[in-house]
Formats: C-alpha cells, structure tokens, sequence
C-alpha cells in the first residue's frame, strides 16, 4: 500500500503542478541559451556554471510558484506590489549609482533591482484589482489601473531605466487592454501620448535620445553612439543563411561585438546559426507562446486570465524588443533576450511568471473537482 | 466604459473575444516584421553587411621595405636603413593606469602630458606615439603589456659619413622617402615596394592571426655610386677648412674621373649632419655645386681659345695686341689687371688677359663661338639628373652684342653650375672628347662626344701646364711630382645686375697633365680675407686634394719630385 502510493504521492508533491509542455519547451530554450554563452564568452565554463546556478534557482522559484494555490497567489497581490513600491522609492532615495543610472539597491546582505520585481508585481496587482471589481467596473476603475501602473513605470523610468519601463508598461496595459479598456479611452490616450511626445522627448535623457536618434541612422556615430546596433547587424548579417558555424563568429570571438554575453546575445547566436538557426529560435519562441495562449484561453477565472495573458504576451513583447533591437528595428533600450541572455535576475522573473502560468493551468482543474 | 457595462451583461469572465484576436494578430505582424528582419538582413543585405563584417577584423597591413643600401664605388656603405620599432596607439583601445603612462612617458623621453594627450586623442584610431626608436626600448615598451599600444617596423636611414656626403646623397623623410640628392634621385630603385598581409585583428588591434601574406615586400636595390669615399672625405676636409681659411661664405668642390666622368667626389661647405632630423634651412640643404649658378671668369677663357684654334683663326704662338690693358668695345672698357702690350695666345691663357680673350673670341663668328661653347655642356644640364641642377645661361648667339661676345671669352655674361663646369674640362683630358657626367658607377669605358681635334686640346692643355708655372696666375696649384694644367678663375660677383667688389675664386684643373686622370673643380665664394684671387684661394685646395687623390690611386708620377717651382715674387694675379 505504502509502496504502491508512493510514485502517485511524489508525482503530486512534485510535478503535478508542473505544465510538462511548456517545461519541455523552456527546457529546451534554456539549453540553447547556455550553448549560445558558452560561445559568447568564449569558452568561459565559470559565466556557464554561474548561469547554471542562476537557472536552477530560478527553477526552483518556478516550481514554488507552480505549486501554490490561486487564490493565495492573488492575495499576494497587494503586499509584493506594496513592498515593491516601497523598495522603488528607496532606490530613489538611497540607490546606488552605477553606469549613471540609480537601479541597485543595497539590502546590507545583497545588492538588487526593485524594478524587476515589479515585472510580476504591477500585472499582478492590476489583474487583482480587475478581478476585485470585476462586477462593478466603471471607467474609475480603469483609471485607478493605469495609476497603478504609471506611478513604478514613472519610477523606474527616471532611475533610468527605460528597457524594464516599457516591458512593465506593456505588462500593464495588455491587463488594461484584456480587461476591456474602451476603445474612446485608449483613442484618447493614444492622442495624448502622440501629444505628449514632444514633451515627452524633452524629459528623456540625453543618451535615450541619442538610441532613438541612432536607430533611424546610426552610421552617423559609427564609432560612439551607433557603435552597438552597427555592430548587432553587421553580426546578425554576417552570419548569412546558413551561419558561420558554433564558436567560429568572427565579430563575437574577436571582440567586435559589445554587450555579447546579455543584451546582445541574439547577435552571437545570429553570426553563427545563420537564417536557419534563427527560425528555429523564433519557433520555439511562438511555440511557448501559444503554449502561452492555450493556457489563458482554459484559464477559469478572470484574474487567471488577465495574468496569462499578460505574462504571455509580455514574454513575447520581451523577446520582440530584443530582437529588434539587436537586428536594428528598434532602438537599444536594454533588455536581454529572455531566457537566453546571461543574468539571474530576469531568468528568476521569467520562471516567476512561467510557474505562475503553471499554476493558473494545473489549480484550475483541483478548483473545478 | 460603454464596453465595462456591456462584458456584464453578456458573460462576467469572458475576455472579450476579438481583443485577444486583435493582440494574437499583432503578435503575428510582430513576428513577421522580425523574420522579415532577419531574411532581410541574413539573405538579402548580407552580402554588405559580411563584407563590413570582414573589415572589421581582417585588415590588410603594409609591411615596410627595406631601403637599399647606398656605397660608394668600392662598396664602402654611405647610406644603410636600420631596422627600429615605431610606437602608435589606437587612444580607445588604450588602459593604461598612471603609473603605466609615467612609464612609458620615461621609455619614449617625452613628457608625461604629451603622452597623456596622445593616448586620449579618441577621435582617432591610429595615433603614432613615438617613431622610430631602438628595438632595446621598443622591447620594454612590449614588456609593459598596456592594450591598445602596438608597434610597428620602419626603417630609419643612417649615413656613416654624415656631413661629408650629406648634399650628394640627401636624405629621407621619417617613412623613408628620398627627399634630397641622390635619395631622391633614385628613390625608384632605392625605395623598393612595400609589402602587404591579410591579418585577422581583434577589436583592440593586436594580431590574433596571420591568414596570409599577400605580397611580400620587394626591398630596394642596393646602389654603387661613383663616389670615392675617402676622395670624398679628402676633398670635403679641404674645402671646409679652405672656406673657414679665408672666411668665406661658402665653397664647392668636384673631382671628376678624368677618363669615364664619374663623379669620385662632390662636397660644399657648410653642410649638415643628415642623421639629425631637425635639418638646417635651405641656404645649407643646397647642393651649391649642382644648384647654383656663378659667373665663372677666367675659368672660361680655355673654351674660347679652344674654339679660336679649332677654328684656325689663331695658333698657340700667335701674337696678340692686348693695348696696353685697356681695350673698348662699344661703349665699354675691358681690363687687364697686369698691362701688356703684346702677349702669344698662350701668354693670354698663363697671365689670364681678359683684352687678348676678347680679342680671341672677336677673331670669331658669334655662331661659331656659341656652338663651340654650347656643344661643351654649357647652358644645359649635365644630365647628372641631380634634383634641382641649374642649366647655366648661355644666350643665344642671335641677340648677341658684341661686347657680350668679348666679355663672355672671360667668363662674364656667362653662368655655369661647377660640376658642369669641371665636366667641360673633360674635352682638354680626353683629346678632345667632353664625357657626359655620371654619378653612378661605371664598369664598362663611357664613350665621349667629339669636341675639339686632338691637336687642339693638347694645345689647350700644354697652355693650362703653363698657368701653374712660375710666371702663371697659379703656382699654388702645383704638386709634387706630377704635372698640373688648370686654370683660375676670380669673378666679381653680380648683385642686382652690376659687378660689385666681391668675389667668386675658382680653379678647374687636370693631372697628371701627360696623361690626364682625375679633374678637380673648387670654387670658393666670398673669400673675405685679404686674399680672394682664384690663384691664392682655390689653387691651394686644387693642389692638395688633387696630390692626395693622385697618390692615393697610385698614379705613377709623371714629373720628378721636386718639381714644384715658386715664383720670386708674390703670383701673377688676374681679374677676371
């Protein structure tokens, strides 16, 4: 008896709650991701291992989240978005400068970055408060939903930090906009913000100016401000149809390439997997995705579903920005490729997101029964 | 709003159904837009953008050639390039710490701020450090390991001889072009071709890997000039101290192989030390013996005899009515400075009459004695190519006047340059045959062009014999044990146009006259001591560079030593 329950048991405490599709596919992402280092770092096994341990704690993340109940999950709503408010204003206050931009915060025992936090946090708060007044919503809700957005976007956007800004904000607004904003509203909005943009341009800083000035011409700075997206095209167009070949990138392995390791590992990946490899990629993108999207469709509750569906489309808004931006359609703002990009912080909110998709897909059904 | 209350009534926890669609849609573009990127830019543009891919790090180098080595005709070497290292940085590349910079300001000798200047020059990505310096300190430079500081092999040229050659040869800038003399001449064959290399360069410059030499450089030619260096050491000695003897501004000397017409020494003083980089001004860089023009007086006065007896209008015995010193043509009055009645054509070439020169070159149709002159060498180049040689004026004989035909016999009126002067000697050295002037070396027997009969150049010679003879305007010029003929020549000099009491001295002459070898030519402007006469100033240095070049080919003697006879009195002088 014992020895007969014993699999079904672990198989629950384990990976009942774990979506197998969607682990096999990020499985398989992340594995591409750390064979794309180990070429980015030119063999450098210590960035690999400390990756392996950034991905294995972010797993671990996911597989906590994944294992916790929605209805907890949404009561962790208001105090991760409130703890994450506080952390943001004393980054304002007492953050540390680093690259002229205020982004760390130093806790004494580690040193981190608010802002990611609230890449969960604002959707998470946002479909809450939806859900909250789900059978009441009047254009006053939507409006206390876009504040609670704009307030940490405007923050982190003044630390500088203009990549994490915009993914936060299309987190928030794909909540506002699948929550049925009006479309009045968001004509308003648009007129506002086109607007806006003037002023808008003034308050941006000067080297985010220079980004967007750069995008529509960078060889006018090929050696300073163009510097980067030159080289991401002159890498991604190098690598051809066919690439150059694993480890045999020119640019990347003769130190051409800037940012190599993070934001600009699409480039390495690109110069030596060519047009073919990039498919691929691009395929297993689209495969998480409408993984993704299956999830949000079968989610069962309003709040499920405005989570996923802003996770989901906010993983790909996330992976649309950096390819854009490496292959030179939209300016450098700073955002790694997710899932392949070096780095332990955003692979953690990744997984975050990825387990609570998990969750939303496998407490569904233990709701229902 | 409108929407908010409506999802009420239709179905609390639907999302509305064409939103998603709308967004799925978007994603797709988006999708699509970066495929399209991609295709673009990996299928269609990356021709151009793997062509700006190789440029970056396959770069192609030049390698410098070696200069050729330059010697002398026995193969002594004048010039030779030594190899050094150059410093240059690329200023982005460049992580240096302070103490570093104070290094390397140490090793390269120069000042700690102009270092750090140097290195932070990031508008530029290829900035020379230091050039050229010796590959013991190049090698520290290495040592020291700071990124973005590379070197780079040149060649810096050296002149055993500095000084002594320094006009003939000139010199090369700092990348080891001709820039001056023979460097500059031959800087075809000397320069040779620089050489390139396929490398692949990473971000910070260094070589990470040689792909393949495309060319290899060709070094220059190694040259042999008809230079005798030790001639040459001998004659510049003696030109530098003649000219600080009698405080002159400056003087030329030649030595000519009497038979091929090579140059076996060439030198002027002042000069230079052509290894230093900071080189003097233009006054003291001239190859005043090539470049520069001067009336050559008296000098002159053998061509014009020459030309009388070639055209039997006069014998070396025939008399001449010099008037007592005084003769006028036109409205002008030629001078002798020792008044004769009567003197043979000889006596005109020994006691240098300008009034029996002019009488000479009268007895003469002008076209007659301009061809004479003119198929000489005079008033053309020598064809030496030497970079800036001066033709000479030798005007044609249609506009002349009379008083020019008569002054030009004694050298004014008329301008050479002295190699082309000493060249013209070649026809009294060679029976009649002029030599073309060559400053390489000549192994095989240089034919002459035709001039004047045999006859009248050893008529010419045995006259010249007598210059240098008690009773001649140059005994000084004399050498023991061997026979001299030559000629001086002492010019007033032209400023603005008139004569003014400066001088030029000068003394052309060939030994051993029996069977003549060598030519020397020495000019000597401005002497400004109580001597300036050709015959107290430039025979001296004649006989001795003459007597030492004679010995030191070991050429028998032709006259028993002691032969050299001074007169009583002080020497005959002329003016002219």
């Amino acid at each position: 008896m014992i020895k007969q329950s014993l699999w079904p048991r672990l198989r629950k405490r384990f990976i009942l709650h774990l979506d197998p599709v969607l682990l096999a596919a990020l499985g398989l992402l992340i594995l591409t991701g750390l064979v794309v280092l180990y070429s980015a770092t030119d063999g450098n096994w210590s960035r690999v291992l400390a990756q392996v341990v950034n991905i294995l704690v972010a797993f671990a993340c996911l597989w906590l989240v994944a294992n916790i109940p929605l209805h907890y999950l949404m009561r962790t709503a208001l105090p991760m978005y409130v703890f994450g408010m506080l952390l943001l204003i004393g980054v304002a206050l007492f953050g540390e400068v680093s690259h002229g931009a205020r982004r760390w915060l130093n806790l004494g025992v580690a040193t981190i970055q608010p802002s990611e936090l609230m890449k969960i946090a604002v959707p998470l708060m946002m479909a809450w408060y939806f859900e909250k007044h789900e059978a009441t919503l009047t254009l006053k809700n939507y409006f206390v939903a876009a504040l609670l957005l704009l307030l940490p976007v405007a923050l982190i956007a003044r630390q500088p930090d203009l990549g994490t800004a915009v993914l936060i904000s299309a987190s928030g607004f794909y909540v506002l906009f699948l929550a049925g904003l009006s479309w009045r509203v968001m004509g308003v909005l648009l007129a506002a913000a086109l607007g806006s943009a003037p002023v808008l341009w003034s308050m941006l800083h000067d080297y985010q100016r220079h980004r967007i000035m750069m995008l529509l011409d960078p060889t006018q700075d090929a050696l300073g401000k163009g510097y980067h997206t030159i080289q991401g095209m002159i890498a991604v167009g190098s690598g051809g149809v066919l690439g150059k070949g694993y480890l045999s990138g020119t640019q990347t392995h003769l130190d051409f390439l800037p940012e190599r390791t993070t934001d600009f590992i699409f480039a390495v990946y690109s110069e030596e997997f060519g047009l073919l490899g990039n498919l691929i990629l691009l395929g297993m993108y689209l495969f998480i995705i409408g993984r993704g999207f299956i999830i949000t469709a079968n989610a069962s509750t309003y709040f499920t579903r405005l989570m996923a569906g802003s996770i989901t489309l906010t993983f790909f808004t996330y992976a649309f920005v950096n390819m854009g931006m490496v292959s030179g359609i939209l300016p450098v703002v700073g955002v790694p490729l997710p899932l392949v990009s070096y780095g332990g912080t955003s692979m953690v909110t990744l997984l975050l997101g990825f387990g609570m998709l998990m969750s939303i897909h496998t407490h569904k059904k233990l709701v229902q029964t | 709003m409108n929407y908010a209350s409506s999802m009420q009534t239709t179905g609390l926890k639907a999302l509305p159904p064409w939103r998603s669609r709308l967004l799925f849609v978007l994603l797709l573009l988006g999708l699509c837009a970066l495929m399209a990127r991609a295709v673009y830019l990996q299928g269609i543009h990356n021709d151009f953008l793997q062509q700006k891919g190789d440029a970056r790090y396959g770069r192609v180098v030049d390698i410098n050639a070696h200069r050729g080595m330059i010697t002398d005709r026995y193969g002594e070497p004048l010039a030779i390039s030594t190899p050094v290292e150059s410093i240059w940085v690329s200023p982005q590349d460049v992580e240096a710490t302070p103490k570093q910079v104070k290094q390397l300001a140490q090793i390269v000798g120069m000042n700690i701020e102009e270092v750090k200047n140097r290195l932070s020059d990031t508008s530029r990505d290829f900035v020379y450090l230091k050039r050229q310096l010796p590959p013991e300190q190049a090698e520290k430079i290495v040592r020291l390991g700071v990124p973005g500081v590379s070197l780079r092999r040149e060649y810096r040229r050296y002149y055993p001889d500095a000084d002594v050659t320094a006009h003939l040869l000139g010199f090369t800038d700092v990348d080891d072009n001709g820039q001056e003399g023979i460097e500059l001449v031959l800087q075809e064959q000397l320069g040779g071709k620089a050489g390139s290399q396929r490398v692949i360069k990473d971000r910070r410059g260094y070589i990470v890997e040689d792909v393949a030499s495309i060319r290899a450089p060709k070094p220059g030619n190694d040259l042999a000039l008809s230079l005798d260096s030790k001639m040459q050491y001998l004659a510049y000695r003696e030109i530098k101290l003649a000219v600080e003897q009698h405080n002159a501004k400056a003087g030329s000397i030649v030595v000519l192989d009497a038979k091929s017409g090579e140059v076996l020494a060439l030198a002027n003083w002042p000069s230079y030390n052509p290894n230093n980089r900071d080189k003097p001004g233009l006054k003291v860089l001239r190859n005043h013996a090539v470049t520069d023009l001067f009336e050559p007086g008296s000098t002159m006065k053998p061509f014009t005899v020459a030309a009388a007896l070639e055209a039997g209008k006069v014998r070396p015995e025939t008399v001449i009515n010099t008037e007592g010193g005084i003769f006028t043509v036109g409205r002008r009055k030629i001078h002798d400075t020792h008044p004769e009645t009567a003197l043979t054509v000889a006596q005109v070439i020994q006691k240098s009459s300008n009034v029996g020169a002019a009488k000479i070159a009268l007895s003469l149709p002008p076209e007659t004695f301009w061809r004479s002159l003119s198929e000489t060498g005079f008033g053309a180049q020598t064809g030496s190519a030497f970079p800036g040689e001066a033709a000479g004026r030798l005007r044609d004989y249609k506009k002349w006047q009379p008083i020019e035909q008569a002054t030009m016999s004694y050298g004014n009126g008329i301008s050479v340059n002295l190699l082309q002067l000493a060249r013209a000697y070649t026809v009294f050295a060679n029976d009649g045959d002029l030599k073309p002037v060559t400053l390489l070396k000549q192994d095989v027997p240089v034919a002459g062009k035709k001039i004047y009969s045999q006859a009248t150049a050893q008529a010419v010679r045995d006259m010249l014999e007598l210059v240098v003879k008690p009773g001649g305007t140059a005994p000084l010029a004399q050498i023991n044990g061997y026979r001299v003929a030559g000629k001086t020549g002492t010019a007033h000099k032209l400023e603005n146009g008139h004569y003014v009491n400066r001088y030029i001295a000068s003394f052309v002459g060939l030994a051993p006259a029996s069977n003549p070898r060598l030519i020397v030519a020495v000019m000597i402007n401005e002497p400004s001591g109580e001597q300036y006469y050709g015959g107290q100033v430039a025979a001296p240095v004649f006989s001795n560079v003459m007597g030492s070049a004679l010995r030191l080919l070991n050429v028998p003697n032709d006259a028993p030593l002691g032969n050299v006879m001074m007169p009583p009195t002080d020497i005959v002088k002329e003016e002219a």
